[in-house]
């Protein structure tokens, strides 16, 4: 092999392992990307900082309606407690999900929340939610699960009515290990 | 065995064949495997033709026919396009720039020799509990993922088949860059090898890019990550960014070659140099550059805002202007050219018409609000289809009349060449053209059974692909023909062909360009003689 092949042999295999990596790369990009934008329906968790900004106008109205779905194989009934809500931007409210365990067993479920119209999931904020953690419901267990939550009050104009949805995915047949980790669930969420 | 002479090749299957590091005998190892892929992908797609013949339930199970779908394109994508361009790369570029062979020829005989194994793996999976994958070709999680035991090896068969395309690209590159004789410059290639440089490159970017995507498939389904899982906070919308960041420049991976093979045919045989060589280059390059910032126009449904749509709704459309450059500089070189209808012409001919419809009907689903109605309708499937069989299919098919005198040694029978010609190109019409009309009324794709009103359509539409299946038979006839036997080929197949491959004797001796030195640019296809 003459020193000029070996040379291209080599740039180009630097480029095929950099393409891997960016491949692997993607996957936090689009994280941030969807961060920023609310695509793809992703809240936030609020803090401090943010309940401290909220400018409230009591005169202004949004609806906000209740969705509960579960994933095919997760043998639960999961329905919000009432439909829907009407809000005032910038205050905080809770409202009430309910979810039985239909099968014989104990299982774990997680709950991932998302809003539409995209626009307005940036600006929909929990402080408090059952999707934070893993859930578990022994045989026949019924239970009430309450979200705190905010729309924020820069909510644009325009914006008269938000879907908050929640699916209800099984988690029990992961391995032990990973039951663990559900709190880290939520940061991505 | 020894080189006695330069003529003497290996004897016995296993030195000739299998250890060989020959470029023209791994050129006709690759084409020979793409043939056969292409025959049992189009068996798949017989099958597929036959169910939807009528509408109901006739033949096949749908969980069945789910995997044809999925096989036949896996199966003509990676085993039947991609290999014939690769393996038309290694007969003709090391004989199209003055090289002896390739430059990593070990390589070489270890990524044709990978194919057969990942398409064992891959083909296996149809006897396995569950069958094969049947959740597309776009291998789409959740769904690829419920496939039960055929996932890893569909996995594993991916990462096979991209070792092996990373591998001859890395060959390509390392060929066109140092093997060129020394007065060759970059301005004088033919444009078949400045096309296949291009691809080369994209296939290095973007073929680790979907080994990635099809790793993460893998753990997610068997080792408990999350990438694509959204209980455990993925997206499965992520795998289709990432697939189809690759998935887009694939596709210009398929076409460039054949842009590169059309380039030659037709200055050959309208007797005029290739009009606008340079604009060539740049729209191939334009083309590549712009094939990587488009990928989301694939997505348009998945619900993107307002502000994404249109910018990958306005960059898909600027792809029109430099494939626009190229199909008039085609038409340019035939004007006042003293054009003949051989049949590698009459195959580019019909490549420059009908991949300019499948373009158009491109240009059509880049406009992100009426693609809500094309969208998974037989429209993406007959457009895809325009510019894969009669666009990447015909310019390949076309090749093998070009250059099949260079490789037998033989002419092939010009008559049935014709007949080959008209039985394709009408029945591939009557094939594809009427699934736009379905596609259109709504019929969606990757279904076996469908609404009554579509079955007129439908049957024309099948007894075209049973036509063009039998065309295709037809062609294995011609070419065993020709390569047992008839009119010997002179040096110059076609009289006054420009091109170093015409230099040489027919059929190329075994070794050829054993010299390294300067050749004759005059004799160069079309590259400026400076």
């Amino acid at each position: 092999m003459d020193v000029n092949t070996k040379k291209t042999l080599k740039k180009c295999l630097m480029v095929v392992v950099l393409m891997g990596g960016f491949g692997y790369a993607l996957v936090p990009l689009y994280d941030v990307i969807c961060d920023i934008t609310g695509l793809n329906g992703k809240t936030g968790v609020a803090n401090e900082q943010i309940l401290a900004r909220q400018v409230v106008d009591e005169t202004r109205r949004v609806t906000v309606q209740f969705d509960g779905t579960v994933n095919s194989d997760l043998p639960w009934s999961f329905r919000p407690a009432k439909f829907s809500m009407e809000v005032i931007p910038g205050k905080m409210y809770t409202a009430e999900y309910i979810a039985q365990n239909v099968a014989s067993k104990e299982v774990i479920g997680q709950a991932v929340p998302s809003v539409a119209p995209n626009e307005a999931s940036i600006y929909f904020d929990k402080t408090e939610c059952f999707c934070f953690t893993q859930q578990l419901l022994k045989p026949g267990e019924s239970k009430n699960m309450p979200v705190t939550f905010i729309v924020r009050s820069d909510l644009p104009e325009g914006i008269d009515v938000l879907t908050l949805s929640y699916t209800f995915f099984n988690r029990s047949n992961m391995t032990a290990d990973e039951k663990t980790q559900g709190s880290d669930v939520h940061e991505k969420i | 065995m020894g080189h006695d002479s330069h003529d003497h090749k290996p004897k016995g299957f296993v030195n000739r064949w299998l250890m060989t590091t020959n470029h023209k005998d791994i050129g006709t190892l690759y084409l020979v495997f793409a043939f056969a892929m292409f025959i049992t992908g189009g068996a798949m797609a017989m099958i597929i033709r036959l169910e939807l013949f009528q509408p109901g339930l006739q033949f096949v199970e749908p969980d069945f026919f789910n995997q044809m779908t999925t096989m036949h394109a896996l199966i003509m994508v990676f085993g039947a396009v991609m290999p014939a361009f690769v393996g038309l790369a290694n007969w003709m570029i090391p004989m199209m720039i003055g090289a002896p062979d390739m430059a990593l020829p070990r390589m070489n005989n270890w990524s044709f020799w990978i194919l057969p194994f990942a398409f064992a793996l891959l083909g296996s999976t149809l006897f396995m509990d569950g069958g094969a994958p049947a959740g597309g070709w776009t291998m789409y999680p959740p769904l690829v993922l419920q496939g039960g035991k055929n996932v890893a090896y569909l996995v594993f068969a991916v990462h096979l088949m991209g070792i092996s395309s990373i591998m001859g690209a890395i060959n390509v590159i390392a060929t066109i860059m140092n093997m060129r004789a020394p007065n060759v410059g970059y301005l004088n290639m033919p444009l078949f090898v400045w096309t296949w440089l291009i691809t080369a490159f994209l296939l290095i970017a973007v073929m680790p890019v979907l080994a990635g995507a099809v790793t993460m498939l893998l753990t997610d389904r068997y080792f408990g990550t999350s990438f694509f899982n959204a209980a455990g906070g993925g997206d499965p919308v992520l795998f289709q960014h990432i697939f189809w960041f690759f998935g887009h420049p694939e596709v210009y991976i398929m076409i460039l070659p054949s842009f590169g093979v059309v380039s030659e045919i037709i200055p050959t045989f309208a007797r005029k140099p290739l009009f606008g060589y340079v604009s060539m280059v740049y729209a191939t390059a334009g083309i590549a550059f712009l094939s990587f910032i488009v990928w989301a126009h694939h997505m348009f449904s998945v619900g993107m805002p307002l502000g994404g749509e249109l910018y990958f709704m306005y960059a898909t459309m600027m792809i029109a202007v430099p494939t626009g450059v190229k199909i008039f500089n085609w038409v340019a070189t035939m004007w006042k050219g003293a054009m003949t209808f051989e049949t590698p012409m009459l195959f580019s001919l019909a490549f420059v018409v009908l991949f300019t419809i499948g373009g158009f009907s491109g240009v059509m689903m880049a406009l992100a609000p009426v693609d809500l109605q094309y969208h998974d309708t037989y429209f993406i499937v007959a457009h895809f289809h325009y510019v894969l069989v009669p666009g990447a299919i015909f310019a390949i098919i076309a090749a093998a009349y070009y250059w099949l005198p260079k490789w037998s040694g033989h002419m092939y029978s010009e008559r049935l060449g014709k007949i080959h010609f008209w039985w394709s190109t009408i029945s591939v019409n009557v094939l594809f053209f009427p699934q736009h009309f379905l596609g259109l009324a709504g019929m969606p794709r990757r279904i076996p059974d469908y609404s009554t009103q579509f079955a007129e359509f439908n049957m024309m539409s099948s007894i075209g692909g049973f036509a063009f299946g039998l065309a295709q038979v037809f062609f294995i006839y011609i070419v065993v023909k020709t390569v047992r036997g008839g009119k010997k080929a002179e040096a110059n197949a076609w009289g006054d062909a420009k091109g170093l491959e015409w230099t040489v004797p027919s059929p190329a001796p075994h070794h050829t360009f054993d010299e390294f030195g300067p050749v004759d640019l005059k004799k160069m296809a079309h590259g400026e003689v400076h």
